[in-house]
């Protein structure tokens, strides 16, 4: 009798896109809100980003069951870190945060594939990339999902970010201005709904600045 | 070890040489690769005066839409269409044939094709090949016994029915349809209710999108509204544009000369014919 395959996987995919590009001084997160699984669409207007601290925010894409489990494990953990530091914690902080978090369940992972992006101390602009299981790297812009294999090279071809372990140490952040870089990503966004089933419907856009949080919205196409 | 296989010239058709090393590795858990298949909404209803067809313009491979404006409704005779969902391929391939067989059908016996010869022609290939050519069929057309709408499965099963839906969208189309198809509708009123059921598709369902494309058949004449609707504009254009360079950036240029001298031998050996 040949050995038996299970039928039954405790995963799956509700498909979607992330981005966060790093900014001089702003630092831009953006997610489509479309939540599907198979061929369906679940709901158009489900929202992948999450604030994690003052200046810290993180979009997730992939099973969203796991991404909700995530979130509120390190909206419990930040709570606790500030009753004993009397403060926020800041993104670097919170990156290794989540990256520890992940690999606690190397061996079940949280089907989550996350960009973490947010201010750091002096101000500058910073995102984080992570796989399911935790391995992160600080980059200038990043995304992941469904339509990150069309987004990506993209984002390359328009930003080449140094790789952070060069020497002499390069600035990981894009020259782009704010509003460029929001433009950016509404035609990353357009484009990759036009030629990944599972990104459409709207797009969120969360803009961090010295200034505070900031939400946008864009529509996307409903196919 | 010898053996005397006699080489035969490839006849076509298929090959089940490789079933058992398939069967093998399957074991072994490695999955076999996946072919395109056109993730579609097509539509077929008989009104008043004929057929109307309707199809969505969306072809998938995988998670990626790889033609945005693909043509899902195929020509068969001047009074007959086929709308084709399933592997691209086979649904091509299959429409062109019978297609073709009609043509010469049509000039042996000096007549309008009928839509059961089509039918009777499209389930004997399919039945022929088990099921292995996946195309599902939404066959319409007119006659001169009258309108006809018949839906056709890979496997050559075929159903005779006043309003049709095949391929993934099929049934949030056929949602559409059970709720609001009545007999004797309207050429208006038909073309009003495939949109709808094709949007149904277009919408709701993710491997189907794009645009609407729509065949009205009657007695006599065909019309053939490609991109009838076009409910998917792209949403954002940059105001700026992207410029991208013209040439990949040079990195490195080295050069290493493979032979400092060719030396010429007179009177050497003269080249064969």
């Amino acid at each position: 009798m040949p050995k038996q395959q299970a039928n039954w996987s405790p995963y799956d995919n509700n498909g979607g896109s992330c981005v966060a590009i790093a900014g001089a001084d702003y630092c831009v997160i953006a997610a489509d809100t479309r939540m599907s699984t198979g061929y369906n669409i679940l709901t158009r207007d489900y929202s992948k980003i999450c604030k994690l601290a003052d200046k810290c925010v993180m979009a997730s894409s992939g099973f969203q069951a796991d991404v909700k489990a995530l979130q509120k494990h390190l909206a419990a953990r930040h709570l606790i870190y500030q009753h004993q530091h009397n403060k926020q914690m800041s993104c670097p902080a919170m990156a290794q945060l989540l990256s520890n978090t992940l690999y606690y369940k190397r061996f079940f992972p949280y089907y989550s594939f996350n960009v973490l992006g947010g201010l750091d101390n002096e101000g500058k602009g910073c995102v984080f990339t992570y796989d399911a299981v935790g391995s992160y790297e600080k980059v200038g812009y990043s995304s992941q999902g469904s339509g990150s294999t069309l987004i990506m090279p993209f984002l390359d071809n328009q930003l080449k970010s140094p790789s952070p372990l060069l020497l002499p140490v390069q600035d990981a952040v894009t020259p782009l201005a704010e509003a460029e870089a929001v433009d950016l990503v509404k035609t990353v966004f357009a484009s990759a709904s036009e030629r990944d089933i599972y990104t459409g419907d709207k797009l969120e856009i969360v803009v961090i600045n010295a200034d505070g949080i900031r939400r946008e919205y864009m529509d996307l196409r409903k196919d | 070890m010898s053996k005397s296989v006699i080489e035969m010239p490839p006849k076509g058709g298929f090959s089940f040489d490789l079933c058992k090393r398939n069967e093998m590795l399957a074991k072994k858990g490695v999955s076999p690769p996946s072919f395109r298949k056109t993730g579609t909404t097509i539509v077929g209803l008989i009104f008043q005066d004929g057929v109307i067809l309707g199809a969505d313009t969306r072809a998938t491979e995988g998670p990626i839409v790889c033609d945005k404006n693909c043509e899902k409704i195929h020509y068969m005779a001047p009074n007959i269409y086929c709308c084709g969902a399933g592997t691209a391929a086979d649904t091509e391939a299959v429409t062109d044939m019978v297609s073709s067989q009609l043509q010469l059908h049509r000039y042996h016996t000096g007549r309008e094709s009928r839509v059961v010869t089509a039918l009777t022609l499209l389930k004997r290939h399919l039945f022929n090949y088990q099921g292995y050519v996946s195309a599902a069929l939404v066959l319409g057309g007119v006659d001169v016994t009258g309108p006809h709408l018949h839906t056709i499965y890979p496997h050559g099963s075929t159903d005779t029915l006043p309003f049709a839906t095949m391929g993934s969208g099929s049934l949030a189309a056929m949602a559409v349809f059970e709720s609001k198809y009545k007999e004797g509708l309207t050429r208006d009123e038909g073309i009003k209710l495939v949109t709808e059921a094709i949007c149904s598709g277009i919408f709701n369902d993710l491997g189907s999108g794009s645009n609407v494309d729509i065949c009205v058949i009657t007695k006599g004449a065909k019309e053939y509204l490609r991109n009838h609707l076009q409910p998917n504009p792209r949403t954002y254009t940059s105001s700026k544009g992207y410029s991208f360079p013209k040439k990949t950036e040079v990195l490195l240029t080295k050069i290493t000369p493979l032979k400092e001298k060719v030396e010429i031998i007179e009177g050497g050996d003269a080249m064969e014919e």
